[in-house]
């Protein structure tokens, strides 16, 4: 597995249909790093992340992905990506030890009962719960299913779309402290988000946007009144 | 071949979640039986009609069974976002293009098998005669009808007016497959049975499949990525 | 694109136009001799002027075809690379080909009444302008209702309609009741009184249908340079 280590966006931009999304954003992404992606709703940020994801393509400029100063493309990219979002990406009627089995399919990694159930154990789904179906989870316990979909797989560049909404003051801070762990272990983390307090002192890397324009981007450690004072400087 | 091993996990999914609810394949059955019912009234009967109303009747309940069937299983791939997790996956999309595929055409199937005998009893209609060539006929419609219908599901699932989409967008482009499977079956059921009818049909659909599945799997990645 | 392409062809179009109008009244053999009862049609009936409508029936379908063909390559070509250009002479030339089908469908019609006492019958060319013409309605829908996605989906079906030309082709093949243009049924072998003429209406025809695309290829890019304007002044802060 060769493990990203740099992310490369240049001058991308993105229209859907008559409405602009993004227009020639530039950014550069490293590891052992956790980029927070601010802005108001239909500035641009999903879209962004869209774009990282290979989900969509741009219309113009590129992105690209990088490790050991090699340029990575295609199924060896998506085999680094982990998505977090808002749905849990899990199938409703699978239980989570046959979501995670699918996944590690899918992705041809270790799927094994052990490992399976290693990683249940680390995002702390209760162990009664891991044989019944997805849809009769509550919020929290999909949202951990979700997290553990996603650290199954060992990515190196973490994705995440308001993750900690519908989450608990305690889910989110735990949240935000698994992420960092992550980064801390070299990978590179994005994540989209309005709740800044839990991402505070967290994040070395701030970028904001603005109706589809990068108007922010700043390296450094931020605490919550700083984020607060930025993100209303710039994101209006 | 990774790809043929992923779609088959993919399609194996599809079928086991399917195993497990029977949502689609109940309400698709039984969808199809009822159009075999409604027919039976709105047409009438006359025995010499039936040959050559038979294969329509048949062919259109699985076209509309088929329609109903791709909405639900995208629509299942819609509730949780499932679909963008598919495409994220580090596999060939057309691995999940022919696993989607595969398990509809399947459900299909599973829905001409429940029609067929209905039809040939409510309307007396000889279609067990030659069963082999009718078999072959369904599975080839089938495989077109979800070959086609998959692409543009895949790519509706984000619109809000997918349901009645579909049918407007699938339907012309595969009218050439309704005409041959129906001729396919009128052939079959002609008194006396015309069997180069049947097979000039029947290779006109394996050619028809074979175009529309090769465009398919060039076309499907553009689509699903926006 | 040179500001000057729509004009030109408009004014090509509405010259041949006029010119063909004319030739056709004046300079081509009437239909007269026609054997009643016979489904056979020998190049003459008793149409009489009916019989006209073919000088302007057969360059609308090439059309329609043409843009299909258009469509389909212009769509790949998007799909492809993304690049809004080759989107908007895709939808154009459906656009165009939508009315240039509905031409078709009427003057065969008309011809059809005139013909066979039938106002439509399901003979193998007017049944393939439909079947096109239908897909090509789908196309113009699909755009309108299906909101972003509205230009990948219809690209998709373009290139679908293309490769499903030959199979409606082979599909309507057998049993053909429809007018056989010239001795062999193929418009090569025209008689020479109508042959002139007729490519002159095609000639007229493929001026009106260019001067049609353009237009609404110029007029697609100018809605984006416009937004795309109104995005720079909201930016600025200029606009409100």
């Amino acid at each position: 597995m060769t493990a990203l280590d740099r992310v490369k966006i240049t001058k991308v931009a993105k229209r859907y249909g008559n409405e602009r999304a993004l227009a020639n954003v530039s950014l550069e992404l490293g590891a052992r790093s956790m980029c927070a992606l601010l802005g108001h709703n239909g500035a641009g940020k999903t879209t962004l992340l869209g774009l990282l994801s290979t989900l969509v393509s741009p219309n113009d400029g590129r992105i690209t992905y990088h490790s050991n100063n090699a340029e990575v493309h295609g199924e060896a990219v998506r085999r680094e990506i982990g998505l977090l979002a808002h749905s849990s990406l899990c199938y409703g009627e699978l239980t989570a030890r046959e979501n995670l089995s699918l996944f590690a399919g899918l992705y041809s990694v270790d799927g094994t009962a052990a490992t399976i159930e290693a990683v249940l154990d680390r995002v702390g789904l209760d162990a009664r719960a891991r044989d019944r179906a997805a849809r009769t989870y509550s919020r929290g316990m999909l949202q951990r299913l979700s997290l553990a979909r996603a650290l199954l797989t060992k990515p190196s560049l973490l994705l995440l779309d308001e993750p900690f909404t519908g989450l608990d003051r305690g889910g989110a801070l735990a949240l935000g402290a698994e992420l960092g762990t992550l980064r801390d272990a070299g990978a590179i983390v994005v994540v989209v988000t309005h709740d800044l307090e839990a991402i505070a002192d967290r994040t070395d890397h701030v970028a904001i946007l603005r109706r589809g324009q990068l108007v922010f981007e700043d390296r450094g450690a931020y605490d919550y009144e700083q984020l607060k004072g930025l993100y209303h400087r710039h994101a209006n | 071949m990774s790809v043929l091993r992923q779609a088959a996990r993919i399609a194996w999914k599809d079928l086991r979640i399917e195993l497990r609810s029977r949502e689609i394949v109940y309400t698709m059955a039984f969808f199809g039986g009822l159009l075999a019912v409604v027919y039976s009234f709105v047409f009438p009967s006359k025995s010499e009609l039936v040959p050559l109303a038979a294969p329509g009747m048949l062919w259109v309940s699985i076209a509309f069974a088929g329609t109903i069937g791709l909405g639900r299983a995208f629509d299942r791939e819609r509730e949780n976002d499932t679909m963008r997790a598919l495409l994220l996956a580090p596999i060939p999309r057309l691995a999940v293009f022919l696993g989607k595929s595969a398990a509809i055409a399947v459900l299909m199937l599973a829905v001409a098998v429940v029609v067929t005998p209905m039809l040939a009893l409510l309307l007396g209609a000889d279609l067990f005669a030659d069963p082999g060539p009718l078999a072959l006929s369904l599975v080839l419609g089938a495989i077109g009808f979800s070959v086609v219908g998959s692409v543009f599901s895949a790519a509706l699932i984000k619109v809000r007016s997918r349901d009645v989409l579909l049918p407007v967008i699938i339907y012309p482009l595969l009218i050439p497959l309704f005409v041959a499977g129906t001729s396919v079956t009128a052939g079959l059921l002609a008194v006396p049975a015309n069997p180069e009818k049947v097979w000039y049909w029947m290779g006109f659909l394996g050619i028809f499949d074979a175009a529309f599945l090769v465009v398919s799997l060039w076309i499907f990645e553009s689509m699903v990525i926006e | 694109m040179s500001r000057y392409l729509t004009p030109a062809f408009a004014l090509a179009g509405a010259i041949g136009l006029a010119l063909t109008v004319w030739l056709i009244f004046t300079a081509t053999p009437l239909a007269v001799d026609y054997t009643p009862g016979s489904r056979v049609y020998v190049s003459g009936t008793s149409l009489f002027y009916n019989q006209k409508i073919f000088y302007y029936h057969v360059p609308h379908a090439f059309m329609m075809f043409l843009a299909v063909g258009i469509s389909g390559v212009c769509s790949i070509i998007f799909l492809a690379k993304r690049d809004p250009k080759w989107d908007d002479v895709a939808l154009a030339s459906a656009e165009v080909a939508v009315a240039f089908g509905a031409v078709v469908l009427l003057t065969g019609s008309i011809w059809a009444k005139a013909a066979w006492d039938h106002w439509w019958i399901w003979e193998k060319r007017l049944t393939m302008s439909l079947l096109l013409w239908l897909t090509l309605v789908g196309y113009v829908l699909v755009r309108r209702f299906a909101g972003a996605s509205g230009e990948r989906l219809s690209a998709g079906m373009a290139v679908f309609a293309m490769i499903g030309v030959p199979f409606i082709y082979v599909m309507v093949g057998a049993g053909d009741n429809h007018p056989k243009a010239g001795a062999e049924g193929n418009v090569a072998t025209l008689d020479p009184a109508m042959r002139g003429i007729f490519w002159a209406c095609v000639a007229t025809f493929f001026c009106w249908f260019m001067a049609l695309v353009t237009n609404r290829v110029q007029s697609a890019r100018m809605e984006r340079e416009v937004r795309e304007l109104r995005e720079k002044g909201l930016d600025a802060g200029l606009l409100a």
